[in-house]
Order: structure tokens, then sequence, then C-alpha cells
């Protein structure tokens, strides 16, 4: 990453200016010598831990205890595939991921079409629905626990106006948790994406929306097969982002739920916090993050490829 | 003419910049070689600071917070030669993290409170200062000045390591019109409940007058009251669940099953609810009078008594089974000494004599609804004229705390796995029978697992 930025400055450089040669060299060391200080960061707080989690997962470290612990190989590997914990966990994190991406793409999307729509006050529903995305996770997780309270919260209060005798118990039944969760999350992050679409939208020329219409397309054509498409980079970028922030949930399930009932809310990164920090088994924990790591990397790869294959064939 | 006025302010500025920079640069050295006193110094040196500076680190916020806090100022007003740093910390595991890297990294605080249910890994894991007899004879922290049950368990393999500061057990909250309204009052005081079925039936009574629920306890996100009212059931059965610092399984299958059974009929015969939330939900159900009665920690004392003022009091939780001794579950706060790297870090004479003090202040401890562990205190009239504390400070003695393992204590997997089954239970989802092999297997499971000390 480094090694692109250094030979790119040089070439900066206004070919025109008369530069002595040896400043050249200066210059070099100019620019590695300003990359240092993040350089220096990125190996300490990023590549370092890494690495030593890679290692700290092949000992029986434990938080209790100074050093890395003993040698035990891959016998946290085998405990770690072994574990129906930690593919449970695996499962609830997917099952966020889906019931969090599809609508936080669709409404999105139908939010910031509606928007654009908007000829009067438009920078009125802009701030409403990007407002939420703002707050904090434990400002939403305190508010959304008060909603979903059982017996006294808003949520189950409007399910009763609208004709449902007993309303479930939104955070305690192990059926709804994850939906309940799924829906605050939806509420509180669908105005980042919104945002992006809203761009996108406003990126696409007036002519374009013209011309399809001179050729006798009808509004509903429009949308389907000139707006959409042409907000495919958009998509595309919200798509990725959305999944890996979805994958990497933790904050407002570790408030509102800590992972229950019945660890059915659980996802991996709480399971690698449980087993870390409240266990105290350091090697055991660093083997499931790396793990967590590569598998969030690998289908965040395949999920790239897809939707850019989607995109081109559009 | 003008461009070399421009260059000569451009040195002129150059040469400013460089002794700027240069003066900063021997202030922060400077700062650095005499910075042991302060903090971010401690933080590179490693250095304990001025020997008047005495850490405490403690997880006590909200109404015990502020009781500290009265009882700090009260040593500080007694000791001015001792500069006392306070720190709260969030509770729960995070609170335990932090105490034991800055141990492993030689920056503890001199003294530190821990719910003696975490006890046994601290001082497994050789983070803690055992006290000796002349350390503790030398500030009258004598055996017979603590309660006994508390003091039992701060011992770790024969040696002392921490002083309990109180006794929290779980207990049983009323409401008095609830009860005065559905016939449970005698004299102004609740009548028997003692006995599984006693208890239900008072309970439904309760039910009646409320007309919504007879009692309440919180199940959801609560996997630790869970755990409480099991164990409570569970020990009173005369049962156990671990030996062996946690590495042998002992547990009574009939017991946990008998005792996982009478507390689905509490749902079941639809007394309480199977849902309630911490904070919102349970409280609230007694408080607003939905509910005659609460199964909670005494902690709640203030967060009731905001609410209910006078109109409420508490008990002990009832003798449901009396297979074994009575038994309520309950933990202790306690104060330990972290080791330090150093006899001049660790000032153990400077800890044990704040110790001292604040156990000398703990009536002020009981306000926010402890049972003191410090014996002059629970004897003293005032303690004893105190309600609705006096009424259940008996729970000291049947307390029931969580086995010895690493597993265990609060904020533990144990009661998080444990808890989870009971609350399955109380929603009916599975059998009493399937729930406590669930149970079973997930202590099994632990107790295998290689323990981290």
């Amino acid at each position: 990453m480094s090694a692109t930025t250094t030979t790119t400055a040089p070439a900066a450089r206004p070919a025109a200016e008369p530069a002595p040669r040896h400043t050249t060299g200066s210059g070099r060391w100019t620019a590695s010598g300003m990359l240092l200080p993040f350089g220096a960061f990125y190996v300490v707080f990023l590549l370092g831990p890494l690495v030593y989690t890679g290692i700290a997962g092949f000992f029986n470290g434990s938080l209790v205890k100074g050093g890395l612990g003993s040698w035990v190989g891959l016998e946290n590997y085998r405990q770690a595939l072994g574990s129906a914990d930690f593919w449970s966990s695996l499962g609830h994190t997917i099952w966020f991921t889906v019931l969090t991406t599809v609508p936080l793409i669709l409404i999105a999307l139908a939010l910031a079409l509606m928007t654009d729509r908007v000829s009067r006050g438009k920078w009125f529903f802009r701030l409403a629905f990007f407002a939420p995305f703002m707050l904090p996770s434990s400002v939403i997780s305190l508010l959304f626990m008060w909603i979903y309270a059982d017996e006294i919260g808003l949520a189950g209060s409007v399910a009763k106006l609208l004709g449902v005798d007993a309303p479930p118990s939104w955070l305690g039944d192990p059926n709804w948790a994850m939906i309940s969760i799924a829906a605050a999350t939806v509420w509180w992050t669908v105005g980042f994406n919104f945002v992006i679409y809203l761009a996108a939208l406003q990126e696409i020329p007036r002519e374009v929306h013209e011309a399809a219409a001179i050729d006798g397309a009808g509004p509903w054509q429009r949308l389907r097969l000139v707006v959409v498409p042409m907000l495919g980079r958009a998509t595309t970028l919200v798509a990725v982002l959305q999944l890996v922030a979805s994958l990497k949930v933790f904050d407002q399930i570790y408030m509102m739920t800590n992972g229950g009932p019945d660890d059915v809310t659980r996802p991996s990164l709480l399971y690698v916090y449980q087993t870390g920090f409240t266990d105290g088994r350091a090697g055991y924990a660093s083997t499931v993050a790396l793990l967590l790591f590569v598998i969030i990397l690998l289908i965040s790869l395949v999920w790239f490829a897809l939707i850019r294959r989607t995109e081109k064939e559009a | 003419m003008d461009r070399g006025q421009a260059y000569g302010r451009g040195v002129v500025r150059v040469q400013n910049r460089r002794r700027f920079l240069g003066a900063v640069g021997s202030i922060a050295a400077a700062g650095g070689l005499s910075g042991c006193g302060n903090t971010v110094g401690q933080a590179f040196t490693g250095a304990a600071g001025p020997s008047s500076l005495l850490n405490f680190w403690h997880p006590f916020t909200g109404g015990d917070g502020a009781q500290l806090v009265k009882m700090q100022s009260a040593y500080r007003k007694r000791h001015r030669a001792t500069d006392l740093k306070s720190t709260t910390m969030v509770w729960g595991a995070p609170y335990y993290t932090k105490l034991t890297l800055a141990t492993l990294g030689h920056r503890p605080p001199q003294v530190a409170i821990t719910h003696m249910s975490r006890l046994p890994t601290l001082a497994a894991s050789g983070l803690l200062h055992a006290v000796s007899d002349s350390e503790a004879d030398a500030h009258g922290l004598t055996e017979d000045r603590f309660q006994k049950a508390a003091l039992d368990r701060a011992r770790h393999d024969g040696r002392l390591y921490a002083l309990p500061l109180d006794t929290h057990p779980f207990v049983l909250y009323y409401h008095k019109d609830v009860a005065k309204k559905a016939g449970l009052l005698e004299d102004g005081k609740l009548t028997d409940l003692d006995g599984p079925d006693k208890f239900l039936d008072a309970m439904r009574a309760a039910k009646e007058a409320t007309g919504v629920w007879g009692g309440s306890i919180a199940t959801v996100k609560d996997p630790a009251m869970c755990w409480r009212l099991w164990w409570s059931l569970y020990r009173q059965l005369g049962a156990d669940l671990v030996t062996d610092g946690g590495r042998r399984v002992i547990m009574d299958m009939g017991a946990a099953e008998e005792a996982l059974a009478y507390i689905r009929r509490m749902t079941a015969e639809k007394l309480i609810p199977a849902n309630a939330n911490p904070n919102g939900g349970a409280i609230t159900l007694l408080t607003t009078g939905k509910a005659g009665f609460l199964m909670d920690g005494e902690w709640q004392l203030l967060a009731v008594q905001g609410a209910l003022k006078d109109k409420f009091d508490i008990r002990t939780f009832p003798r449901i089974f009396d297979d074994g001794p009575y038994a309520c579950a309950a933990d202790s706060h306690a104060f330990v000494l972290p080791t330090a790297p150093s006899p001049e870090a660790q000032r153990t004479d400077r800890a044990l004599d704040f110790v001292r003090s604040m156990l000398d202040a703990s009536y002020d401890w009981t306000k926010g609804g402890h049972i003191p562990a410090w014996q002059p205190t629970a004897d003293s009239g005032e303690y004893k004229r105190l309600e609705p504390q006096a009424h259940y400070a008996d729970a000291a003695d049947g307390a029931a705390y969580d086995p010895a393992a690493w597993y265990s204590g609060a904020d533990s997997n144990l009661h998080r796995r444990f808890g989870e089954v009971v609350a399955t239970v109380f929603r009916g989802e599975i059998s009493p029978g399937r729930a406590a092999s669930r149970m079973h297997s997930a202590v099994t499971d632990l107790a295998k697992t290689e323990a981290p000390v």
C-alpha cells in the first residue's frame, strides 16, 4: 500500500519544472517520511495484532496469566471447528446479515426514489431519514429496549391497537428476538445507504429520462429499465459495505439481548467476546477470531464477484 | 528587495519554529523524566506514584455509587495525608478484564472491589496479595468481626485473599397494599410462605388482588436472575453442582428437575409473566401494583423505594424445599489487594487502613440494601432499626454462593448458560427433564474445557 503511494508522489511533480537531480532522492525520502507515521500506526495497531492473533491461536493463552501460554498446535482449531456454539453463532451472524442487508438495500432505494421526486422540502426528508444514523449504538439499544419492553413497551401497545391480542415478547421470544434486533438496525442504519442512493440518483442526467419518455417508456418501465440499472455502481457499493457491516454486528446485540434468549441472537463476535473476556481463554478466542476474519473475507470476496458480474450483465 | 525581505522573514520564522519545537521537546523530556508522579508518566515507567497515593477501583454506580462517595469522603476527612484516587468502572466481565490486565501489567490499583464469586479465579491465578494474620490483626480486621459465611468464602487454599464488605442475597419483595387486599397480612406482617404450595397459593391470592399477576421476576436478558432463582431452589434441595475447583460435575439430576418443575409451575399456573425485562418490566409490575411479589436482588431496594416509598417490604426468599439447610442465592462484594510488583507499590498498610475505614462506615453501605459483613455494623442498633433492611438480615446466614470454578461467578458463562435454560422452562418451551439434561451437558462441557487458571 505504501509502495504505490511512494512511486506516484514524484510523478505528480509537473514535468516542466526544472528539478535538480539530487533533490529527487530527498523527495523520495520526504514521501516515505510522511507516510511513516501512518505506516507505523498501521503496523502497530493492525498488522501486529493480526499476526499476534494468528500466533496466539496455536497456544492455550489465558487472560489471567501473562505470556502466550503453552503450545497446543491445532487443538484450538479442532475444538472451534467441532464446537456447536461456533457454528450456531456463525449461523446467527449470517441470519442477521440476510435479515438486514436485503431490507437495507431495498428500503434505502425506495426512500431515495421517493425523496428524489419531492420538489419542495427535500432537505426535511434527507434529514429525517439520515438522522437515526448519527445516533450511537448505545442510544439506539436503550431506545429499542424500551420500545420492545414486555407489558409496557410501545411496540406491544401498537400491536394491540392493530388487533393483536397477545403481542410476542419482542426480545424474549426466540422466534422474534433476531427479527426485532434486525428491525431496529434497519431503522438505525438505512440513512447511510439512502444518502448514497440519493446522490447517485441526482447524477442521472435529465436527458436520459426525457429520451426514455420520448421513446414511449411508461413510469414503471423508466424506473425498472433505466433508473435502477444506472444505479448499478451505487448498488455494488451499498451491497458490499452493508454485507461487511452486518457480518461484524456486535454492539446492539450485546446491549439489547447479550445473545439471548437461549443464545439465538449470539453472533460470532459475541462468541469471541464471551470465550475471550468472560471465560478468559485468550488463545481459543484468538483462533475463533482468526477463523471469523477468514470467513468474512471469503464471503465478501464471493459477494463482490457476484455483484460485479450482475452489474456488468446489466 | 521584496524577495530578500520575504526570504529573511522566512528564515526568522523557521528559526522561531525550531526554537519553539526545541522548547516543546525539552518540556516534554522534562515532563517524561519527572513524570513518575502523573498517570501518563506511570504508564511509561511503571512506577507506582508517590507513596501518598492510594488507587481504588470499584464497579459501583447509581445508588451504591452515591453511598460509596459518602464513605470515601469520610475517609478523606480523617486521612489528609493520603491521596485517595477512586475509579468507577462499568460492572461486569469487562471490569474483571481490566483488573486482571492491570495486575498482569504491574500497574494494579492498591485496593479493588471484587465479587466473592470471582475470587477463586483471581486468587488461583496469583493476582491477589494474601493478607497475613499479622497484617489483618494490625488493623483490627479479625475473624470474629466478619460475617462467617462471607469470610469463609474469602479464603482460598487456606489463605485470606479478600475482606468482605457485604452479602447481597436474592430476596422477595412484596407490595403491602396488594398483600393486605389478598389477605396475606397478619398484624402487618406477611403470613408464612414456606413450602412449595404455600408460596404459590400466596401468589395466587395476590393475582386475584391485582387482577394481573401474582409475582414477577426478570427473565428477559437477565440469565443471572434466572440462575439465582434456580440455584436457591436447587440448594434448598440439598444438592451441589461441581467440586474439585469445577473440574468434576456432581450435579443431582433429580433435584435439578424438581427445581425446574417448580419454576415451570409459576408460569404454567399463570402466576407470573414468562417474559419480563429487568428494569422496565419486572420491577415496574411490582411498583405499579400489577404484581404483589417481586423475586429480585436486594440491590433494587432504592429503585423500588423511589417508586413505592413505604408501601413495600422485603423478606428472605421463602424456604420452598427443606431437604437441605436454608439457602438463597447470594454473593458478596469484597476488598482485595491486587499483587503489586514491589512492597512500595503494594502499600499493604495504607490499603488495609482504607479497608478498615470503609468497613467502619458500612452503615452507609446498608442503605443501598446490602447486608453488612462487618459485624460491628450488623450488630449496631441503628442497623437493626433500619427498615426494611433489617427484615432480611438473616439471609446472610443462608447465603448460597456460586460453586467455586473458573467458569462460575458474577457475569459468568455458567450464569448465562443455566439462566438461559431456566428462561426456556419459564416459557414452557422444553420440559423440566430435558432442561435438566441441557444444564448437565452445559456444565459438563465447561468442566471439560481446560481452565484458563
